[in-house]
């Protein structure tokens, strides 16, 4: 039978000093690890967001992003008068044909500028996209230099706030109202009339239409059917599958950097993890001669240690996710490299995340406890009740 | 049955390329019931000779019988089996758990025995109620006096109703007082529970307390 998990936990308690040292350690490398999951996490989650499965968006052939791509007014057209797409209540086809272009902006407190993603709209957009709404302000009115901006980057960029005034080529306009989007990334974006933005960005083509299919389970026919017509020349992807693509690349650098560092951290914790355990087994080489001297076995002896470390493992997991828990939520921002525009979103610490965090500082424990514990289930009993 | 039978009982270690014989061709009887003193001076062997006993070591040559068991032929997960079952191991330095109770300490050993919670809380408390420590179940060894821990102790060899118990300069570290407390304890074992106790002792005082003594020099034994 083991030994009673109050002499371990208990035990780990005796020691405060090392238990903190080697919490801390273990948390620090916990964090990072939670901080990388959460920062991949809320990426992709800001990207996943913004499709929705019910929807698809049609890009030209081989285009794998809307500013490679191009859609003509005849191939837009086409689509709006297409079977397949629902309707609104007054029968008008749930459609948005979509100039999309990034514009170089300056930052706000932040030395330099970057891109942000202007979007021109169909006001059919407002309804296919679930989720969207006015925080601030009101909609653009359709025709007029209006925009409307995610509420995301309202003040991470200069000429973003509600009633100032943002110039795209010759031609002012004004902010009359900030939107959000449930999170996805469209709280990145400015958003205008497609018909008054085309000109100003000297354009002639759509970038991409989508559309609300009439029955989301006949994706697979209209897919083949659209992309077979020779009158079109375009690639289908659902909106949600599409968005989901983008976010892949740059999460699964951001895993892996984060596995990385988090691997190099760990070494150096799991040598601390040892170090007090072979140090807790040394200081208690009399304690363990006499357990098994009463008869506990060795393998009851050198499980009761490695859960032991375990447990100071733990510690320093809980610890660690501590630490990371107020990144939560805290925006930030990074490019993404399908739209070379800035992406500002969220970190997403989930219970998920941290279970995995806790998961890993167990697994820790487990490695850093098993050569002290092995040392003390085999040490020489005689010897050991001397104290030798 | 607790009776020890020593035949031609020999211990040699080895250090580096040197061999250094503690005991040598011990013969010895000690019947059930019986309380018997080890004396000698330091590195006579009276220690290995206990631990031999008790299967904590194991002899270089000989046979050790200890209840009809002959311990040198039992394995390491064997021998720790038949320590729980019939061995009371007492300490000169107590050797208790100090981030354990003295309930809790007294419990160990019957973390080896299917045994109910209940059970097993109730058998350590009787324990230690046998020790005169009925009182101090929830006090930590560092909040006991030397004495108390040798008590404490001696309740946890005996929680299991072993039948002999060993006890390596159980007053080694003590005061008279408590170490007369802790010999009249030992008698008691011995006489109304029938214990057989085999002690290991510097001290004539503590060695009057046996009913023989053994004197071992240079791992030969006389009485």
């Amino acid at each position: 039978m083991a030994l009673p998990l109050s002499y371990n936990v208990r035990n780990v308690m005796q020691r405060p000093v090392s238990t903190l040292t080697t919490a801390v350690g273990v948390g620090l490398t916990i964090a990072i690890l939670i901080g990388a999951l959460s920062l991949a996490a809320g990426f992709r989650a800001a990207l996943v967001q913004t499709g929705s499965a019910d929807n698809l968006i049609v890009l030209r052939k081989g285009a794998n992003s809307e500013i490679s791509s191009g859609i003509s007014r005849q191939t837009a057209a086409i689509l709006r008068a297409y079977g397949e797409v629902a309707t609104d209540a007054r029968s008008r086809p749930l459609l948005s044909p979509e100039v999309v272009v990034v514009n170089n902006r300056r930052r706000v407190g932040q030395p330099g500028n970057s891109n942000v993603t202007v979007r021109g709209i169909d006001h059919e957009a407002l309804v296919l996209r679930r989720g969207v709404q006015v925080v601030a302000g009101r909609w653009f009115e359709p025709g007029a230099a209006e925009v409307v901006v995610g509420r995301r980057i309202s003040t991470r960029f200069e000429g973003c706030r509600l009633g100032d005034r943002v110039r795209f080529g010759q031609r002012d306009f004004t902010v009359v109202g900030l939107f959000s989007a449930n999170g996805a990334t469209f709280e990145s974006e400015i958003w205008g009339d497609n018909e008054v933005l085309m000109p100003v960005f000297r354009g002639e083509v759509f970038q991409s239409v989508t559309f609300r299919m009439r029955d989301p389970a006949r994706f697979d026919a209209i897919r083949r059917e659209l992309e077979s017509d020779p009158r079109l020349g375009v690639d289908v992807q659902r909106e949600s599958e599409f968005y989901a693509k983008q976010s892949e690349m740059l999460a699964n650098l951001i895993r892996v950097l984060g596995g990385f560092i988090t691997i190099i951290m760990a070494v150096g914790a799991i040598f601390g993890a040892m170090n007090t355990m072979f140090a807790a087994v040394g200081a208690r080489t009399r304690e363990i001669a006499m357990l098994l001297v009463l008869g506990f076995s060795p393998l009851s002896i050198m499980v009761s240690f490695v859960f032991e470390s375990v447990i100071l493992s733990l510690f320093g997991g809980l610890v660690g996710c501590l630490m990371a828990l107020p990144l939560n939520r805290i925006v930030t921002s990074t490019t993404n490299f399908s739209s070379f525009s800035e992406l500002a979103f969220g970190f997403r610490v989930t219970p998920g995340i941290l279970l995995t965090g806790l998961a890993v500082a167990a697994v820790m424990g487990l490695v850093g406890g098993f050569l002290p514990a092995l040392k003390a289930s085999r040490q020489p009993l005689a010897a050991a009740l001397r104290g030798a | 049955m607790a009776s020890i039978q020593v035949r031609d009982l020999s211990k040699v270690y080895q250090r580096d390329s040197q061999r250094i014989p503690v005991l040598d061709g011990l013969t010895l009887d000690i019947p059930d019931g019986d309380f018997v003193a080890l004396m000698g001076p330091s590195g006579s062997g009276k220690t290995t000779l206990l631990n031999l006993i008790g299967g904590i070591d194991t002899p270089t040559s000989g046979q050790l019988l200890v209840g009809g068991t002959d311990i040198a032929r039992l394995s390491g997960p064997a021998l720790a089996k038949w320590r729980s079952r019939n061995i009371g191991y007492i300490f000169q330095l107590y050797n208790l758990v100090p981030v354990l109770t003295a309930h809790q300490n007294v419990e160990l050993p019957l973390l080896l025995v299917k045994m109910s919670g209940r059970e097993r809380r109730q058998r350590a408390r009787t324990a230690l109620e046998i020790v005169g420590l009925g009182d101090r179940l929830d006090h930590f060894p560092r909040q006991l006096s030397g004495g108390q821990e040798q008590r404490v102790a001696i309740a946890r060899a005996v929680v299991s109703d072993p039948e002999l118990l060993l006890a390596d300069e159980p007053t080694g570290d003590l005061d008279r007082a408590s170490g007369g407390e802790i010999l009249d304890l030992l008698e008691r074992l011995n006489r109304e529970f029938h214990k057989t106790v085999v002690m290991v002792t510097h001290d004539p005082h503590a060695a009057e307390r046996a009913h023989r003594v053994f004197q071992l020099d240079k791992g030969v034994l006389s009485q």
